[in-house]
């Protein structure tokens, strides 16, 4: 067992942890934040997307020992400082972007990342991005309209309800 | 001016709140204090004899709690199956055992031999590692023409065959089918696959058994769509706890789709284990272990012939179909072919004459139940292939030999036992005329020809019997439980509610749906009001989610509770108002006696109910809390058409969906906005089966597609922007909402048309020899197709 450190939503966390040990397990177990989701065991479906040093990693590809001294930003540190749904959470619940919620966590994450580099994207662009986040109830369609929504874009105008 | 609150708003998911914010609490979240962890070691080969198990080294690798195998649970019951169907000539399907660990055979890959618990979920990896298993190779059957053969490798030694039943449906049609076929003045005839599928909720399956033995309680959390049904499939047909000793929870549920319907193996073994060691398990399934454990879906061979007269009027249908049951009988699975498949025959079509036939077999694969639509896509995909396919043959536009066979007067009774109350099949049609711009399209066509593409539309309409099930006659059908449903109505003393309801939400939005009904029905903001489903120890007895079926079974339930609160409430107000029962009115919230400016509001009854010092004490008793249990009298009979438009490009032989419509006949709606997303998931899932996923096997039972590299999920680029539209409405005439049920549709209806605009596409570009592509029309299969 070894002593990692990290800064995880702002605030300093350590713990021992098995040089197997990945950064999902660290997260979920360790520290208890659950909203990080481990729905594959291939890195395919992005339900445990999280950002590590302000870029969207999957957190079932990295060892917990990797993220030694880095700044991780999880689900659970995505609302506004009040605790209120930002931008691209609330863009989900307006347009029902989430059903059964367990691959939300991954698909806000991936979201805040593109929009992050790319602050408009057309609807291509978010369908290519999301090619690693894989959602099973929804058919996408709420998802991509509520990227484009909390970009700014009025997706009245683009799809039907 | 759309509604803002009740039935009919759009209203905000209020569960969102906690799944966007990782607030959400599934199973895989819950851990109990002191809790041990499983792993299963799992069989490799599909079929063999297990000559030993030394798990003597594994015992003594560190963190090792305990090592369970078959021996374990030997007199301990099977996994039971919950439908009997009779076969064609009046005998009960074969019914193998199936045990919790493996006993002395494993027969399929994935089947459990021994369950490793230990301090960390990584010793007990490690020590499975260290068990010594010996399985003498059996030859495995996987093709099920195959297994049927004398002299086929038998999957249960103990059977005589591995055919599970023979169903026949209705087998007294039979003669008069055979007529109608032999002197048609045109017969089509389709032989075609129903790929073998995988749910695949995101949320793999987890259990966590605990016991409490200050008491002898168990506990299982577990990913469950109805925790009373595996509270009683578990208690008293596996374990023997009786159903007080015994709890269920189901929290927040990531996706279901059928198949965390069933009671599985892993749920007993952590619930027995935990009573055995006295501290609680938990198990995670990895997504492997979900491909080679979960209860697939399909899996169908069928051949279907279509008689017409002269006149292109359907006569009769006729089907042979070869249905998997895997190695062995899931808890649902033997309906699915039968009671969920034939009686759907009909479709949205007046055809007088059908038979289904309908072979079962044993192979050794995973067990096959039930996924999101359960036997109707398969009934939908094979008659509105071969619809289509007799347009082509008799050179009629496939949309009106549809109108000129729709059933149009209801209530109508089919030849396979069921009677639609309410459909306008020509409408749904014009509606999807319409949204999917029909007209436009050999425009596009041209377009896409410009570019070398070649461009196709398909059509297809469904029907779907949901709302499952009326109990008396599913009964009759084999079913061994009831399905009714149940829901308590609470009515604190401050006037908020709390429903308690047998329905499962994971994924649904029931929290927010539901609400919008009692809400409705009393003239009180949706707030007030609370759903808690998912706890056997909260909940009254209900039959779960399924079969597109919570809001008319369930929500039917929760109609009567409210109804029962209302006439008590009633009655307090009268006594309040010193006025007649029969005066009392109650609207937006208020008690008012008729036609005088005297009223009480609902929170004032309420708290009168509750400290009842002025109160009619001698009439009723105090406090406020009904319940109801409601059980239909009819299936619900949604229906819609469906068109989709795909680009196939003619030097790969991939397709692409261009545009994809949908108009559906719900019934009455709760909430648009859910029930749209409900049709867009099931779209996709229905795209997906049509052109990505296939669970593959190879000739030795190998699954050779076990994860998200091999099994082709749909992503965000593989589909479009749907147009979906439910605004055709003929309400459901016996239950009270009005209501049809929404989850499956998509799925049914979307993998027909997908295939008939490949075909149609394949057509436009010369290639009239392709009469009939298997799913998934990967571009493997439309090229070789092409050039065959």
């Amino acid at each position: 067992m070894t002593k990692v450190s990290m800064t995880v939503n702002g605030k300093s966390v350590s713990g021992e942890v098995e040089g197997r040990t990945l950064l999902v397990q660290f997260l979920r177990e360790n520290l208890r934040l659950t909203g990080t989701h481990v729905g594959c065991d291939t890195s395919q479906c992005g339900a445990c997307v999280v950002h590590v040093d302000g870029e969207a990693v999957k957190a079932c590809t990295m060892f917990a020992g990797e993220a030694e001294g880095a700044q991780v930003t999880t689900i659970e540190g995505m609302a506004n400082a009040d605790g209120s749904l930002n931008t691209i959470q609330q863009a989900f619940q307006d347009h029902h972007g989430l059903q059964c919620g367990f691959c939300t966590p991954g698909m806000v994450m991936s979201a805040a990342a593109l929009l992050k580099e790319n602050p408009q994207p057309s609807e291509a662009e978010v369908r290519d991005y999301l090619e690693g986040n894989i959602c099973r109830c929804t058919g996408y369609h709420n998802i991509v309209k509520a990227i484009m929504a909390a970009s700014g874009q009025d997706v009245g105008k683009i799809a039907a309800e | 001016m759309p509604k803002d609150n009740g039935i009919g708003a759009s209203t905000k998911r209020r569960e969102d709140v906690r799944f966007l914010t990782g607030a959400g609490n599934y199973t895989d979240d819950v851990n109990v204090y002191g809790q041990a962890y499983v792993h299963f070691l799992r069989s490799d080969v599909a079929h063999g004899r297990i000559s030993k198990i030394d798990t003597s080294a594994a015992e003594a690798m560190p963190g090792v709690v305990r090592i369970f195998t078959g021996k374990d649970f030997e007199g301990i019951g099977g996994l039971p199956c919950g439908w009997q169907v009779t076969d064609r000539h009046g005998a009960a399907m074969k019914e193998p055992g199936h045990p919790v660990l493996a006993q002395g055979k494993v027969r399929h890959v994935g089947d459990p031999i021994a369950a490793v618990v230990a301090e960390s979920l990584a010793e007990a990896r490690d020590a499975a590692e260290a068990i010594e298993v010996e399985i003498e190779d059996l030859p495995a059957v996987v093709d099920m023409k195959a297994a049927l053969e004398s002299g086929a490798a038998k999957v249960h030694d103990d059977l005589d065959d591995n055919l599970c039943y023979d169903w026949g449906f209705v087998e007294e049609n039979k003669e008069a089918v055979d007529k109608a076929i032999s002197e048609a003045a045109h017969v089509t005839t389709l032989e075609l696959k129903n790929n073998r599928l995988v749910a695949n909720p995101m949320e793999p399956r987890v259990a966590v058994g605990d016991y409490s033995a200050a008491n002898d309680e168990s506990t299982l959390f577990t990913t469950s769509q109805n925790p009373h049904v595996i509270r009683l499939l578990m208690g008293a047909f596996v374990l023997g706890i009786p159903e007080h000793k015994l709890r269920v929870v189901a929290p927040d549920v990531g996706g279901g789709f059928g198949t965390k319907i069933f009671h599985y193996a892993e749920e007993a073994f952590c619930t027995f284990a935990a009573r055995q060691l006295k501290r609680a398990v938990k198990w995670t399934s990895t997504r492997s272990e979900a491909f080679m454990s979960d209860a697939h879906g399909r899996d169908h061979v069928t051949k279907i012939e279509l008689a017409l007269d002269a006149d292109n009027n359907f006569t009769a249908i006729r089907t042979e179909t070869y249905a998997n049951m895997g190695a062995y009988l899931s808890t649902f699975a033997p309906s699915v072919p039968t009671w969920l498949h034939g009686t759907l025959m009909a479709g949205n079509y007046k055809t007088p004459l059908i038979y289904v036939n309908v072979k079962a077999v044993f192979t050794n694969t995973v067990p096959v139940d039930a996924y999101r639509g359960a036997g109707r896509p398969e009934a939908t995909y094979q008659l509105e292939r071969v619809i289509d396919k007799a347009a082509r043959e008799l050179g009629v536009d496939p949309i009106a030999l549809r109108r000129q066979n729709f059933i149009t007067e209801f209530p109508y009774a089919t030849p396979v036992a069921v009677e639609y109350d309410t459909g306008d099949y020509p409408a749904t049609m014009d509606k999807l005329e319409e949204i999917a711009d029909i007209k436009g399209f050999a425009a596009r066509r041209a377009e896409s020809e410009k570019r070398g593409k070649l461009r196709g539309l398909g059509v297809n309409c469904y029907i779907e019997a949901c709302g499952i099930a009326p109990s008396n006659l599913v009964g009759q059908l084999g079913a061994r439980a009831g399905l009714y449903d149940a829901a308590t109505v609470r009515v604190n003393a401050t006037g908020s509610i709390s429903v308690m309801v047998g329905a499962h939400s994971h994924g649904q939005g029931h929290e927010t749906s539901f609400p919008q009904v009692v809400a409705e029905m009393l003239g009180i903001d949706e707030s007030m009001v609370d759903i808690v489903h998912g706890d056997s120890s909260k909940i009254p007895f209900g039959m779960g989610t399924y079969g597109s079926r919570s809001i008319a079974v369930c929500g039917s339930a929760m109609v009567r509770a409210t109804e029962k609160i209302i006439n008590k409430a009633k009655k307090i107000a009268a006594h309040l108002l010193e006025a007649s029962e029969a005066d009392i009115e109650l609207k937006d919230g208020q008690f008012s006696v008729a036609g005088t400016d005297k009223s009480v509001a609902w929170g004032d009854v309420t708290l009168a109910a509750y400290v009842p010092h002025n109160y009619p004490l001698e009439d009723i008793e105090p406090g406020l809390e009904e319940t109801a249990f409601y059980d239909p009298a009819n299936f619900t009979y949604p229906s819609g058409a469906y068109a989709c438009e795909v680009e196939l490009d003619p030097e790969t032989g991939k397709v692409t969906i261009e545009r994809f419509a949908a108009a559906d006949d719900f019934g009455n709606i709760i909430n648009p906005m859910i029930v749209s997303g409900q049709v867009h998931g099931g779209l996709a899932q229905g795209i997906g089966q049509a052109l990505l996923e296939d669970c593959a096997y190879d000739e030795t039972g190998q699954l050779i597609s076990a994860s998200y590299m091999d099994y082709a999920m749909p992503r965000a680029d593989d589909v479009p922007f749907y147009a979906v539209d439910h605004s055709c409405q003929t309400p459901c005439t016996h239950n009270p909402l009005g209501v049809k049920g929404c989850g499956e549709a998509g799925a049914i209806g979307s993998p027909p048309s997908v295939i008939n605009a490949v075909i149609d596409a394949l057509h436009s570009g010369g290639h009239s020899h392709v009469t009939h592509i298997d799913m998934p029309a990967s571009p493997s299969r439309v090229w070789a197709a092409m050039h065959g």
